[in-house]
Parts: structure tokens; sequence; C-alpha cells
């Protein structure tokens, strides 16, 4: 892959002394000190790995790939399986995407092409904002006001209508992951508009116009021209938001009550892999329950990666095509 | 072949830009909703002795936060000292020094990192640390911070540096200044601005983290700003365990401490914005 910046100073060849100039002593140390502040990104994130691994080892020994599709979680039998934690990260954050991407690619739609100036400004700021307020706010919120509206009349209601689906049966609770999925959709909604907006800003004006001039209605400006022209931007964000929906842990810990079994119900309690070592770490009074734990933190830093990696990949094809300016 | 009239083109039109503008309202009136909540809930229970007090014995009214909000001035500063540097300067690196290859291996690496949740921070943080000074620490809890902090200063950093125009390092270089010195008086100070910005954020991201301190901070009822000598406070954890314990009382307490952080936090990304935008 092609990236584009070489930095000022181009592709200078590292350490071959030619001229007093890089031979110069505050030279060698300025690039030296720079050149280790720039490779410990690297190196963190090999760390990282590295160390998840390094501390998981007695559980991956103990379990190998089992723990990936055991549904036991029983510290009391030392006994553990991450397939509960597995599935309820992926159904919270499910529901969180499908709640929040209608929503917020509506939102970024009307902030990038329909909002008038002086809307613009201000509504992008508050939405950028509210990506900024902490999650164990909305965890708060969520308990106290979230949760009660969940249970009665969200949960009444689904339930008395669509009840007959294995989806929303059992009692109503309130706290359970129908509320984590709807809390991480809540929390999600402004990083993805605020991604989708940036990647509809842009669109070169050109394209809006030779579809305007063919006589298009505003929708087929946006739905064709803009829309298909930042389509990969578009999916980034979602990725983007799914990625922090994936690891989120506070909220999430907060609100979706703490089972560790697979119901088919969203309205009953269950766990993410973020929840269970937010609520257990502290806890873990043996090696193996420690190790088991961590060696959850590191398949949720698997997904995650695999995520954000798909995601960057994205937004950067979006952000290094030719015109990216407009007016 | 279907033909579209004009009429149902136009009826299209209208209904998902329609569509459109709810979901515009509805994102921000939720979000607007949650504010709200925050700042009245919040303000209500807000008076001085909250900042200046220690927390009361629980079940008991009145008391404050006073240990929080050093536990979290001390660790988020901590974390700046640690985080800021390291990240302006791997910033430095990408935009400034490193081949293209380097530095587009460092800039994806940082930016993915960026996506790591931070309860895996946390963990990091304790492996590294806790478990090596065999207790709880303020220190601790910075050098999880300082993780957070890292990338998104790098990143930040860099595309600050690369508004610097060409002219004016190509001018300092001209002179016969050489490159580290081009860059340390020339485009960092040319940069200022923006990277004061960057940090700006980066310490209102980390002020409000509270997963990756649940391990390495833990909490802590009591007055302590020892950077090694045990647990220590902070805000977002406090507001964690007043928000799941069962007291009302608490409740308030957590309610206004959110209020507290979300001013905090919103203060600092308007700083930073203002900042940003003059001209100078």
């Amino acid at each position: 892959m092609q990236v584009e910046t070489s930095g000022p100073f181009g592709a200078a060849p590292l350490g071959r002394p030619r001229s007093w100039r890089s031979s110069n002593a505050g030279e060698i140390a300025f690039r030296a000190v720079v050149t280790v502040f720039g490779v410990s990104v690297l190196l963190l994130a090999a760390l990282m790995l590295y160390q998840l691994a390094f501390e998981s080892r007695d559980s991956i020994r103990t379990f190998g790939w089992g723990f990936l599709t055991d549904t036991t979680w029983d510290p009391v039998n030392r006994v553990f399986g991450a397939a509960p934690a597995i599935y309820g990260t992926v159904v919270s954050s499910a529901i969180a995407v499908i709640i929040a991407v209608p929503i917020s690619l509506g939102a970024a739609i009307y902030l990038s092409e329909m909002a008038p100036p002086w809307l613009r400004n201000p509504a992008s700021f508050l939405v950028e904002s509210l990506a900024a307020i902490p999650s164990v706010v909305f965890g708060l919120w969520g308990i106290y006001v979230l949760t009660p509206w969940v249970r009665s009349p969200v949960e009444k209601f689904l339930g008395g209508k669509l009840g007959f689906l294995p989806l929303f049966t059992g009692p109503p609770f309130g706290v359970g992951m129908l509320a984590a999925g709807l809390v991480l959709a809540i929390m999600i909604l402004p990083i993805i508009t605020a991604i989708a907006r940036d990647s509809m800003m842009a669109v070169p004006a050109s394209q809006r116009e030779a579809m305007l001039a063919l006589g298009a209605t505003k929708w087929e400006v946006i739905s064709r021209a803009v829309l298909q022209y930042c389509r990969s931007g578009l999916v980034g964000a979602v990725l983007l938001g799914l990625g922090r929906a994936l690891g989120e842990t506070m909220a999430v810990t907060m609100v979706i009550g703490k089972t560790y079994a697979i119901n088919a119900s969203l309205f009953k309690p269950a766990s993410t892999a973020a929840s269970q070592i937010a609520s257990e770490f502290n806890e873990a009074s043996y090696s193996l329950y420690t190790s088991a734990l961590v060696e959850l933190a590191l398949i949720l830093l698997g997904i995650t990666l695999v995520v954000n990696v798909a995601a960057r990949l994205l937004v950067w094809r979006i952000a290094r095509s030719p015109e990216t300016v407009r007016e | 072949m279907n033909v579209i009239t004009y009429e149902r083109r136009k009826v299209t039109n209208l209904v998902m830009l329609g569509l459109c503008t709810a979901a515009a309202c509805l994102a921000i009136g939720i979000l607007a909703l949650i504010l709200a909540f925050v700042l009245f809930k919040g303000i209500s229970a807000i008076n001085l002795d909250f900042f200046i007090r220690m927390p009361k014995p629980i079940g008991e009214s009145g008391g404050g936060v006073a240990n929080s909000i050093a536990g979290s001035v001390l660790t988020v500063g901590m974390a700046g000292v640690i985080g800021i540097p390291v990240g302006v300067g791997a910033g430095v690196f990408v935009a400034e020094m490193a081949g293209p290859r380097l530095a587009g291996a460092v800039r994806f690496t940082a930016d993915v990192l960026t996506g790591v949740p931070s309860i895996v921070v946390g963990i990091l943080a304790y492996t590294w640390v806790v478990t090596k000074m065999g207790h709880f620490s303020a220190l601790a809890a910075a050098v999880a911070l300082a993780i957070i902090m890292l990338p998104i200063m790098a990143r930040s950093s860099e595309e600050m540096l690369k508004l610097v125009p060409q002219s004016q390092r190509e001018a300092a270089l001209a002179l016969g200044v050489t490159r580290w010195r081009t860059i340390l008086s020339i485009v960092i100070p040319a940069a200022r601005r923006g990277l004061i910005t960057g940090g700006l954020l980066a310490v209102a991201r980390a002020a409000g983290e509270t997963a990756p301190l649940l391990f390495t901070a833990l909490g802590n009822r009591f007055w302590s700003l020892s950077v090694t000598g045990g647990p220590v406070d902070a805000l977002p954890l406090r507001i964690y365990q007043y928000a799941i314990g069962p007291s009302d009382i608490a409740h308030q307490q957590a309610w206004a401490a959110s209020f507290v952080l979300v001013a905090m936090v919103f203060f600092i990304s308007l700083l930073a914005r203002v900042l940003l935008s003059r001209r100078g």
C-alpha cells in the first residue's frame, strides 16, 4: 500500500554521515530521541499483545480452543468458558449498530447536505462534544433513567406485541441485554455521525453539481452522488462505532445485569467480555481465574483490532481520494 | 422498464429528506436529554462542601468528593507528563523524520491503538505496574492513562505539524540552521497552538476514563495523594461506586460528580476549540 506523506525532509537516509550536519551531536541525539518515541508506538502495540498472551498462558494451556466455545463460567469449580461473554459482546454491539446506524447516517446527511449554514457548526460542535462524555456518565443515566423506561413501556410493549419471538420472551427486567444495546447505541451515535459527516463533506461539490445539472432531486443527489462516492468512508465510520461498542465497559457493566448464560431473550441479564472483566478482575482469587479473565481481554483485543484495522483502511481510502476539497 | 414519474420522485425526495431531518432531531434530542438530566440532577446536589469536603460514611448526608478531585488531578497530571511529550515526539517523528514506510506504519498503529478498549489497557497496566509493585497506586493509573493518551497525542500532533507551511522549514534550512534546530525553534513554535489543543483533548479524554482505573487506582474513600503508596481515588471511580451502591444520598452525589466531570470535559474541549480557531 502506498502511503502519501514522507515528511518534509523526505525519506532522508538515517545515519549516513556525509556532512558536518549529520555528524552534529545535537542532530543525532534529537533524531535518536524522536525515533525512540515514534517506535514506542509500534512497541506498545506489540508488547500489549505479548503481555496479554503471556499472562493468559495458564488459561490457554488449561482450556485450549474450547475456551471460545465452552458456555460454563464457574469460578467455584475452576471451569471457565468465554462463549457467554463473547455472545453478549457481539449481540449487544449488534443491537447498538442496528439502532444507531440509520439514525446517525440520517443525522450526518442532514448536517452535511441539508442544515442551514448557521446551524451546521453549532450542531456539529454539539455532536462532537457529546462523543467526549465519559462512559460512566452514560452508565449513571442508564441505571436511573434508561432501565426504568426500558422495563416499562418498552419491554412490556415488545413482550405484548412480539412475545411470540424468542427475542422478546420473559418478564421485563429493565436491566439486561436490550438496555445495554440501547445505551451503546446512544454512545456510538455521535461517533458515527461525526465521521460520516466528515466523509460526506469530503465529496467534491462537482459530483453534486453534475447530478443537479441532470435534473436530479435533492435526495437523488444525496443517494446517487454523495453516498455512492463516500461509501467506504461510511462503512469505516460504522466499523469505528462498532469497535467502540465492542470494547465499551462502564456503561454496559452498569446496565446489563450479570449472568453467565446464553439467553435468546433480550430482556434477560447478560454479560459482555468487558463487563465481565470489570466486575470480576479484582475478585479473582487464584491465578487460573485471573488468567482466564486476561484471556477474555485478549479475545476482546483481537476482535476490536480486526474491526479497527478494517475501519481505518476504509476511512483512509476516502481521505486519500484525489479531490477532497469542497467549497 | 419501470417508468418513474416525476410525482413519485418528488414524494420520495420529500419523504427521505424528512426522515433525515427527523434522524438529526432524534440524535440531538437524545443527547440533549442526557445532558439535561446531568445538569438538573447534578446542580441541585452541588455546593461548596461538595468540592472541599471528604466523603461521609455511607448513608450520611453531606460530604464531598475533594479526595476524588485531587486524585483525578494527580493521576491525569502524571499521565499527561508521561504521555504528552512521548506523543508529541512520536508525532514529530512521523511528520518530520521518518521515511514513508515507517511513518505509515507508526501512523496506522497509532490510529488502531486509539480504538483499543480502555479496559484492556487497564489490565496491561495492572500486569506491568500493580503486580510488580504488589499494590494499587496512582502511578499504575497514570501509566494506564498515558498509554491511552499516547496514540491520540501522536496523531493530533502529526496533523498539526503538517499544517506548518513548508516554506518556513526551507527558509530556516536555507539560513544554515540544522534540522533539529529548525524543528525545535521554527516548526514546533509555529504549531504551538495546535499542539496545546491536542494535549487538552487528550487530557479531557483521560479525565473521563473509568475502566482503566478499576484495577490500577482502585478508589479510596480517604485522602491520599501518594504516587506509589497505595490506592487513590478519581472522580469517575467515585461516580461508579456511588451509582451502583444502594444509597439515595450517594446517587445524588453521583449525579453531582457527573455534572462536575462533564463540565470539566466540556470546558477543556471548548478551550481547545477556541485556542485552535484563534489566529496568531
